[in-house]
């Protein structure tokens, strides 16, 4: 266990340091790609950018620099934005990790309540018109795209029918779990499901065609036979085996939304979370806070990664020998 | 015959494809005493499964439609509720399947097999049921069952898996055991003590069984009676003894001649039935044999019934040993010899 433990360390350490690396090359070494002259501004004189230049250290060899922003990153924390100067990256980053966080959370509990749900019930009634009907609901889930559907939420509990039933819909933001967890439910119940309409249509889907696949088993036969309800074979054997594949999954979603994927979410929604930050160092092309979030998404994905694989290990008695 | 365990009568059972209707099983009747050892034997597609399946509805597909009587003790099984059906599966009459393997659900431990199906039948608590399951895998030969009864499934060797499915199935001491093909996906050595300990469990539990084979020697080795069963029709029905001393219908003839010997003069070729055999959707109007048989005649495109002599007369007025063919009761053992001479050519 330890050296399983010391190994999935030591390669998440190695996927960080080939992620960081691959981002500072892509802003900094790519042709044509000139930091200074972003931050210089447009038409500025050759001496102003050798100033800027040398002011952000830009005119030192490329290994340096990347030693340099590793250094301000991890070891004495204390990063400079390019476009703020001044602005600390990494208390920006621990700011909103908790609202990204509440975000997933939340809208996680949903979609999986509502997968289990409706996959279950549509593998159950197969045959019957439930079954489709549920399916389709899936795909029109899964078409929408969440910064349509964000908006059209918005319009509708903001605007349009703010006046009469969703008046108790607060201002789009975001609420401290720990400064009153009543508003920030509130203020994060439209977020939530918006964004666990996608993922609920997507995992119903999927648990239902992995239920109708474990049903078939001869394993499912053999419970008949013994005399076990239908019931229980239902959510004790065939369910039991079909969330193996589902929880891998699960984690891998999970681990990428935390890291910023639930971006175009937070956006709508006007949530200060990490996708939002990192939307705005995009615009403003500002590379510490890029290099930081992407180092930031890349830590949660392997952090998935390294728990699935735990789990997978505790759900499949198959896999824990291998 | 006392009143029997299980009597069959007149079993159908049909699927509505999109070729139309198709019939898997045609008229099978048979009664079963208690302690009894049925084997029903044919090649894959003969009925052998779907007929065993039916007597405890077991099949799901919704395009089955299944008919005639099966009386359980007196009760007629096909007209149960899911309910009182469920009490029956597993209690009174318990089944096996083929394929170990697959058999058991991967992520619970045997022991955990064993419990639930003891718990699903009796009020008894977790620890009395798995204190059970350790007996029942001792019973059945699995060594150091004390420890054995947390493994997981994929951690038993296949016979082991087989033996572990046989406790499961005798748990709650069923009066009826139904094996389909319990040792064909086992080696032979493996083969040998499956049916050596279904033998001796026959004794200590006194179930009667219905093994399910496509293998005369696992008939040999097991059963008291036989049914000979081709394209969803019991062709030929008898005590063993008579079955492989006198067996009488040409498709019997070739199952017998197609095992390979191991006494007597070598054969240059094991003799085979010609043809493969046919599925549910070619059946013939007349005898289902008809066209992979040497004998055929014009009689054969009428469907023989199942008769101690179908063409008339009563053979040895012992009428336990009935066959369903149209050749001529006398001078059977010779009509073989003569079709065997020729399948050797």
């Amino acid at each position: 266990m330890l050296l399983f433990a010391v190994r999935r360390l030591a390669s998440a350490v190695l996927v960080l340091f080939a992620i960081s690396v691959l981002v500072f090359l892509i802003f900094f070494a790519t042709p044509g790609v000139d930091p200074a002259a972003r931050i210089a501004g447009r038409n500025a004189d050759p001496a102003t950018l050798a100033q800027v230049r040398h002011s952000f250290g830009l005119d030192r060899p490329i290994p340096i620099r990347y030693a340099l922003m590793m250094r301000h990153l991890f070891i004495s924390r204390d990063l400079e934005s390019f476009v703020n100067r001044g602005a600390k990256v990494i208390p920006q980053i621990v700011q909103a990790t908790p609202v990204t966080l509440s975000l997933v959370l939340g809208a996680a509990v949903i979609w999986v309540l509502f997968a289990v749900l409706m996959g279950t019930v549509a593998a159950w009634r197969r045959g019957t018109v439930a079954d489709p009907l549920i399916m389709l609901a899936g795909v029109v889930g899964i078409s929408l795209p969440v910064y349509w559907l964000g908006e059209v939420v918005n319009l509708i509990t903001q605007s349009r029918l703010h006046g009469s039933v969703f008046s108790w819909v607060p201002p789009l933001g975001y609420v401290s779990l720990t400064d009153d967890p009543g508003q920030w439910a509130l203020h994060l119940l439209f977020p939530w499901l918006t964004l666990a309409v996608l993922y609920a249509g997507i995992y119903a889907r999927l648990l239902r065609s992995e239920l109708v696949a474990n049903l078939n088993e001869d394993y499912v036969r053999t419970a008949r036979a013994k005399g076990i309800s239908e019931r229980r074979i239902l959510i004790r054997h065939a369910l039991r085996c079909s969330l193996i594949p589902i929880v891998s999954l699960f984690g891998l979603d999970f681990g990428a939304l935390v890291g910023g994927a639930a971006l175009l979410t937070e956006v709508v929604f006007g949530l200060p979370g990490v996708g939002k930050l990192t939307y705005d160092a995009l615009q403003t092309v500002d590379l510490p806070m890029i290099m930081a979030t992407v180092i930031y998404a890349a830590f949660f994905v392997v952090l998935a990664n390294a728990v699935v694989d735990v789990l997978y290990a505790r759900l499949d008695p198959r896999a824990r020998h291998a | 015959m006392p009143e029997p365990l299980l009597e069959v009568d007149d079993l159908r059972v049909t699927f509505r494809t999109r070729r139309g209707t198709v019939t898997a099983v045609d008229g099978l009747s048979f009664a079963l005493a208690a302690g009894d050892t049925l084997g029903i034997v044919g090649e894959s597609g003969s009925g052998k499964t779907v007929s065993m399946l039916s007597i405890l509805k077991l099949i799901r597909d919704p395009n089955a439609r299944i008919s005639g009587r099966v009386l359980f003790r007196g009760r007629n099984l096909l007209e149960l509720t899911d309910r009182e059906l469920r009490d029956v599966r597993g209690r009174d009459i318990a089944m096996i399947f083929q394929d170990p393997m697959t058999a058991l659900t991967p992520v619970y431990r045997v022991g955990w097999h064993i419990a639930e199906q003891i718990r699903a039948h009796e009020k008894v608590s977790r620890q009395a049921a798995r204190d059970r399951a350790v007996r029942l895998l001792a019973e059945v030969g699995i060594p150091e069952p004390g420890r054995r009864v947390d493994n997981y499934p994929h951690e038993f060797s296949g016979g082991m898996r087989q033996r572990a499915v046989i406790a499961m199935a005798l748990a709650c001491n069923p009066a009826l055991l139904i094996a389909d093909e319990p040792t064909t996906a086992l080696d032979v050595t493996t083969q040998a003590q499956v049916l050596d300990l279904m033998r001796r469990l026959r004794e200590t539990h006194g179930s009667a069984i219905v093994v399910i084979t496509h293998d005369m020697g696992v008939v040999s080795e097991i059963a008291d009676r036989v049914l000979v069963m081709y394209g969803g029709r019991a062709v030929e029905r008898g005590p063993k003894r008579e079955v492989f001393r006198r067996p009488r219908h040409p498709y019997t003839w070739g199952l017998l001649d197609s095992v390979p010997r191991m006494a007597g003069p070598r054969v240059r070729r094991l003799p085979m039935i010609p043809g493969t055999p046919i599925g549910p959707l070619d059946l013939p109007a007349g005898c289902g044999f008809a066209p992979r048989c040497r004998l055929r005649h014009q009689a054969c495109e009428v469907r023989p019934e199942l008769a101690d002599a179908p063409t008339g007369g009563t053979r040895n007025g012992a009428s336990e040993h009935v066959d369903a063919c149209w050749l001529p009761a006398e001078g059977r053992a010779a009509l073989r010899e003569r079709s065997r001479e020729e399948s050797r050519g």
